[in-house]
């Protein structure tokens, strides 16, 4: 367990992260993942890698732990309604800094978007694993990571970054 | 801005354009990168997407990369977890649980400690795959490698018995099924990820555990094969 934790925990933790938004409801999830893990070992069935699963568990337990919070609405629509503290993408784009307001535009995404992104471009997960991380079809994989990159693409627009797409 | 939004998401992507981002993080098949190759190799509108895609692929890996890692907290709080869990029934009646049992004892903290780091990680794969393998077979027809048999006290020849390193990118699924393909059984473990199997259940003279030993070193999913007692 030590070694399987060892090898996958931060990329949990971050995958996590990214889905509840707070580290330290982050880093009990990931202790609540492995305790699963170790749990139901006997479960695994092989047909995925071990990433994917675990991963899979991951998503399954923020999204619990989401609804177990009273704000649980924070995320998604109201959560791109707060007022960020730093730089807004227009700022940042006066600064032609166009990597940051891209990563600022990651952030701002709806969480089913900000975990399809991450799952493709970070975890390299192909079509039909994200289909079993997050339990929807393979053409809903490829048409949800499309929108979120035209959302992308119109948070950066009104950023005024243009990038030629769409 | 609805009005916007709304047009954006009436638009459907095309086939080719869909895979685009799979293609920019390199996890597409063989045909299928071929196919997006070629599409933008006459498509420029495509290949700018493309170019900004590849912008976005970077621009997450860095975001995700800035996260940082998890404090102590998050490890001891699960192995505190682990110990405080109840301990796994050691003495069942029958051999499949037993077997099952002794691969989770293997990974237990404290045995895990003193193992090397590959070794455990393949230890808990395989129990996986070895408990859903024996979940569809007869509690009677199973029989323990380590058991003792007449056979193992005083054999002519030794059994079949080799040290085997499975490649890191080896799949469960395949060492099932090369498990299952040569009637091969897990002994032990050992450190830096090698375990000791059995194949079969009869002897073999030197010349054929030679070939066998010769065959499992020509198998994709292994790294290493040696002979062993």
């Amino acid at each position: 367990m030590q070694v399987l934790y060892g090898r996958h925990h931060v990329r949990v933790f971050r995958f996590g992260l990214r889905l509840v938004r707070n580290e330290q409801v982050a880093e009990d999830l990931i202790s609540e993942v492995f305790l699963d893990v170790w749990r139901q070992a006997g479960k695994f069935e092989g047909r995925s890698a071990v990433s994917t699963w675990l991963l899979a568990i991951t998503r399954f337990k923020a999204l619990s732990a989401l609804r177990r919070r009273k704000d649980a609405e924070l995320d998604d629509e109201a959560a791109n309604a707060i007022e960020d503290t730093s730089d807004d993408p227009e700022v940042t784009a006066q600064k032609k800094d166009t990597s940051e307001a891209l990563r600022k535009c990651l952030t701002k995404l709806s969480s089913d978007h900000r975990e399809i992104v991450d799952l493709v471009y970070y975890h390299e997960k192909s079509v039909e694993e994200v289909a079993e991380i997050v339990g929807i079809p393979e053409n809903t994989v490829k048409t949800r990571l499309f929108y979120a990159r035209k959302k992308m693409a119109e948070l950066l627009k009104a950023a005024g970054v243009e990038r030629g797409w769409p | 801005m609805m009005a916007i939004n709304n047009k954006i998401l009436r638009e459907e992507p095309g086939e080719i354009e869909a895979l685009l981002p799979w293609h920019a993080a390199g996890t597409l098949s063989a045909r299928d990168s071929r196919r997006v190759e070629e599409a933008l190799a006459r498509d420029s509108a495509l290949a700018r997407q493309y170019a900004a895609i590849q912008e976005e692929y970077a621009e997450t890996i860095a975001l995700n990369e800035s996260l940082g890692a998890p404090s102590a907290r998050a490890m001891q709080k699960l192995f505190a977890a682990i110990d405080a869990e109840p301990a796994r029934k050691a003495s069942v009646s029958s051999n499949i649980s037993a077997r099952l049992a002794g691969f989770f004892a293997s990974l237990s903290p404290r045995t895990l400690a003193l193992s090397a780091v590959a070794a455990a990680v393949l230890v808990l794969l395989q129990a996986g795959v070895i408990g859903a393998m024996l979940a569809t077979q007869q509690v009677g027809s199973y029989q323990t490698a380590s058991f003792s048999t007449p056979r193992e006290t005083a054999p002519a020849n030794p059994l079949p018995r080799a040290f085997v390193r499975f490649a890191p990118d080896a799949r469960i699924s395949d060492i099932a099924a090369f498990l299952d393909a040569n009637q091969a059984t897990i002994i032990d473990s050992t450190a830096g990820g090698m375990f000791r199997l059995q194949f079969g259940d009869k002897p073999m003279s030197k010349q054929e555990a030679a070939v066998l030993i010769a065959r499992l070193q020509n198998e994709k999913i292994i790294n290493l094969a040696a002979p062993a007692q």
